[in-house]
């Protein structure tokens, strides 16, 4: 072999095992049995659910070109996934020739340490952080906690999961599972020097809330913050927010850290004329968002003086290098199809153990994490998380064709599996089904199913059968087949008759 | 008109009725009807459950039974199956396939319809002459709804059958939870999807609810059934196959 021969390329790793949250402990329908019992959380997500249902549609409904932008959205994001390993470059250099600083972070390890190394050149044990997925992701908050350094969320809704000390339920709503009580015992026990007689109205909640985060933005000198988008162009990073909180992480400490997972670039400034219309509408239903910050690099004198870009791979490259799944790094994390998927309402977002539940978080989890990283991988139970009704791929703003994705994860999974009882089954049905006469001896054969039968319905089935059993009646088989049916004398009568009916009916048109 | 029939495997096997109503409907309205008898199962459920190598010979299978010339259209009262025939084939044959396959797949695609697709768009009836003196409520399944994008020509035909009192579904493009395998691999979470249906259902007093595609009416129908909620489940070809002349006999739904 010459010596120039560089091998196969290996295959793009995936977010290392054990690290993170891309990995419940248990598999979906395990962990779906406990939430579909907590009665709080399915009436709080019903209603929730709905109502942004409803705004949305109102929002994209109003708009005449609603269809021509998730086309343009979805075109640029295909553009950029094409050819992201330049437009990452080009990213790179303006954000340098800006005053900042860029650091590559092959996976979620790697970017926890620079963060914290960045944290600690600062002289800083606190963080204030914006809400960031990407960070949820990899665990960032743990990790700094384990070195000593104490991150402030300041979304309303991840202080409350914070302070909970729990996991966010929903891409744009994390705390969705709690209602005002919950929260305000939340807050009695953990904010300090809280009054004591705080009570439940959401405007005082919210108060008692921005007394503490007010006195975070004013003393902490270091915030760590996601990016919505970052232009390869010019440099520009951008967080989309409502509550203004992340505006002041992003101009008032001296040192912004901003971790991006690379798939969030896009080529040109113009293209947020696209996002900027698609975000909005599709996650909150509003027509625009109350903050939208940008910041290029460092502006002497105004802002942060000091900017660090982390670019997080952790496992995207992996998705970047499957010819049909790459289309789920197109997502803008607005959360529509969470919004709109029947699964997701009912089971709530834990059910998924990632940071990205629901119908895209089906698809981009295993696909980030892996989904054979161990025996009995609790990622392999997501794509089959849905009964790909298909509502996700019509609210999806970037037109992201999620049960085909699903499809081919299933696929991918079944591929990778091994001989399993099921794979034997599906191809016995294979073979019996492409064969007509077997086909019609088994079809003969289920008859036998009419013994079993009382009042016309099967039994209870046994397992695997029997989850569909507890709550359905099967009809016992029918007598006779179709086929059989069209070969009898009834059969034949019955579609003679009916030719005749159209003759008669004929004649007596024409004889009007 | 020369129309092939695809019975399905759960029609031909389970639910015969919806197919007898089909190819009755279709003779009435003056069409050829032909059962190429080779015909078994479309593989849906094998592609929708992650299996793409294992239904290439049922692909192959469909594509033989009714390439033929002769066939004009290929009709199944099913909008998931005609969904996997127009949408799955091609992704099976292009990765598992020769070439005779993609080319087969590729001409059955183009002439392949769903029940109302066919009714409406080729043969171009709404009014098919039917009697059916009862309150229905319509469920547009999700992959006619949302594959297909059958729109509102079931509910067309629905409008125009003579006597019949057509109530609106409350959240009728909801999952009913049906979903295959998905019923039984996460039967819990279809069960919650199911009883929110059914409410819907029930809500609307109608005796029966009607669909596209026996699958998701076996569902529905199962859980109606089971809390004897006093409606049931019937295919649409059953209500549009019924006439003055010969009526659809509708027995009291347990309560
Ligand atoms: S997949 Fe589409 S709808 Fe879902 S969060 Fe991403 S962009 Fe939004």
């Amino acid at each position: 072999m010459s010596a120039t021969f560089l091998g196969m390329p290996a295959t793009p790793p995936r977010s290392p095992y054990g690290t993170g949250n891309l990995r419940g402990d248990r598999k979906f329908p395990a962990a779906a049995h406990d939430e579909l019992r907590n009665e709080q959380l399915r009436s709080n997500l019903g209603r929730a659910t709905h109502t942004i249902r409803a705004k949305r549609l109102h929002v994209t409904g109003e708009l005449p070109d609603w269809e021509e932008l998730r086309d343009a959205g979805s075109a640029i994001k295909t553009d950029t996934m094409n050819r992201l390993p330049e437009l990452l470059e080009e990213l790179e250099r303006n954000v340098t020739a800006r005053g900042g600083t860029v650091h590559w972070a092959r996976d979620g390890v790697e970017a926890n340490e620079i963060v914290a190394r960045l944290v600690r050149e600062t002289g800083s044990d606190e963080v204030i952080k914006v809400k960031s997925m990407a960070t949820q992701e990899i665990g960032l908050n743990e990790h700094l906690e384990s070195l000593g350094i104490t991150a402030h969320e300041t979304d309303l809704a991840e202080l409350i999961v914070q302070l909970a000390h729990d996991k966010p339920s929903h891409i744009l709503v994390p705390a969705i599972h709690r209602n005002r009580d919950e929260i305000r015992e939340i807050f009695l026990k953990e904010i300090p020097g809280v009054d004591p007689s705080l009570d439940n109205v959401p405007a005082h909640l919210a108060g008692a809330a921005r007394a503490y985060l007010r006195e975070k933005f004013m003393t902490t000198k270091v915030a760590v913050s996601g990016a919505n988008f970052g232009i390869a162009e010019t440099g520009t990073l951008s967080v989309v927010e409502s509550e203004g909180n992340g505006r002041m992480c992003l101009t008032l400490p001296d040192t912004l850290i901003t971790v991006m997972g690379i798939e969030k670039v896009l080529p040109r400034y113009q293209d947020l004329e696209v996002f900027l219309q698609l975000l909005p509408r599709s996650s909150t239903g509003e027509r625009m968002n109350p903050y939208t910050s940008m910041w290029t690099g460092v502006t002497p004198g105004d802002g942060p003086q000091t900017f660090h870009l982390v670019l997080l791979d952790n496992g995207r490259t992996a998705a970047l290098a499957d010819r049909i799944g790459r289309e789920a790094l197109n997502c803008i994390r607005c959360s529509a199809c969470l919004n709109v998927c029947p699964v997701y309402e009912r089971a709530g977002g834990h059910a998924y153990g990632s940071t990205y539940p629901g119908p895209i978080g089906a698809v981009l989890t295993p696909q980030l994490a892996g989904m054979h990283a161990a025996k009995d991988d609790p990622n392999s139970s997501l794509p089959y998380a849905s009964s790909l009704c298909g509502a996700c791929f019509d609210a999806c703003p970037v037109k992201i064709d999620i049960p085909s994705l699903l499809v081919e994860l299933r696929h991918q999974h079944t591929e990778q599996s091994g001989t399993t009882a099921e794979k034997l089954a599906m191809k016995a049905a294979g073979a019996v089904m492409s064969r007509p006469k077997v086909y019609t001896a088994a079809q003969k054969a289920s008859r036998l199913g009419r013994a079993l039968a009382r009042d016309g319905k099967l039994p209870a089935l046994p397992p695997p059968l029997n989850g569909w059993s507890d709550s359905r009646d099967t009809p016992a088989p029918p007598k006779q087949s179709f086929r059989a049916w069209l070969a009898s004398a009834e059969g034949a009568a019955a579609m003679r008759e009916a030719s005749a009916e159209h003759t008669r009916d004929q004649q007596q048109e024409d004889g009007k | 008109m020369r129309i092939g029939l695809f019975a399905t495997c759960l029609g031909d096997t389970l639910f015969p009725e919806a197919v007898k109503s089909t190819a009755v409907l279709l003779a009435r309205l003056g069409h050829e009807v032909v059962f190429p008898p080779g015909q078994t199962c479309c593989g849906q459920m094998h592609v929708n459950t992650g299996y793409q190598r294992e239904p290439v010979p049922l692909v192959r299978n469909f594509a033989d039974q009714f390439g033929d010339a002769s066939i004009d259209a290929v009709v199944m009262p099913s909008g998931s199956c005609a969904g996997s025939v127009r949408h799955q084939h091609e992704l099976v044959a292009e990765r598992y396939g020769d070439a005779a396959l993609r080319a087969g797949v590729a001409t059955v695609r183009a002439k392949t319809y769903e029940l109302s697709e066919l009714l409406v768009d080729v043969l171009d009836v709404t009014d098919v002459g039917a009697y059916f003196p009862h309150r229905v409520t319509y469920h547009p399944t999700c992959h006619s709804l949302r594959m297909l994008r059958v729109g509102d020509k079931p509910l067309r035909l629905l409008r125009a059958v003579d006597s019949i009192d057509l109530v609106e579904l409350p959240e009728a493009d909801s999952c009913c939870g049906f979903g295959g395998t998905f019923a039984v691999k996460n039967a819990e979470t279809s069960t919650a999807m199911l009883q929110d249906k059914m409410r819907n259902v029930t809500s609307t007093g109608a005796a029966v609810c009607t669909a596209g595609d026996s699958s998701c009416l076996m569902h529905i129908g199962g859980g109606l059934s089971r809390i004897k909620a006093g409606a049931r489940t019937l295919h649409l070809a059953q209500i549009l196959s019924s006439t003055r002349t010969s009526p659809y006999v509708l027995t009291e739904a347990a309560r």
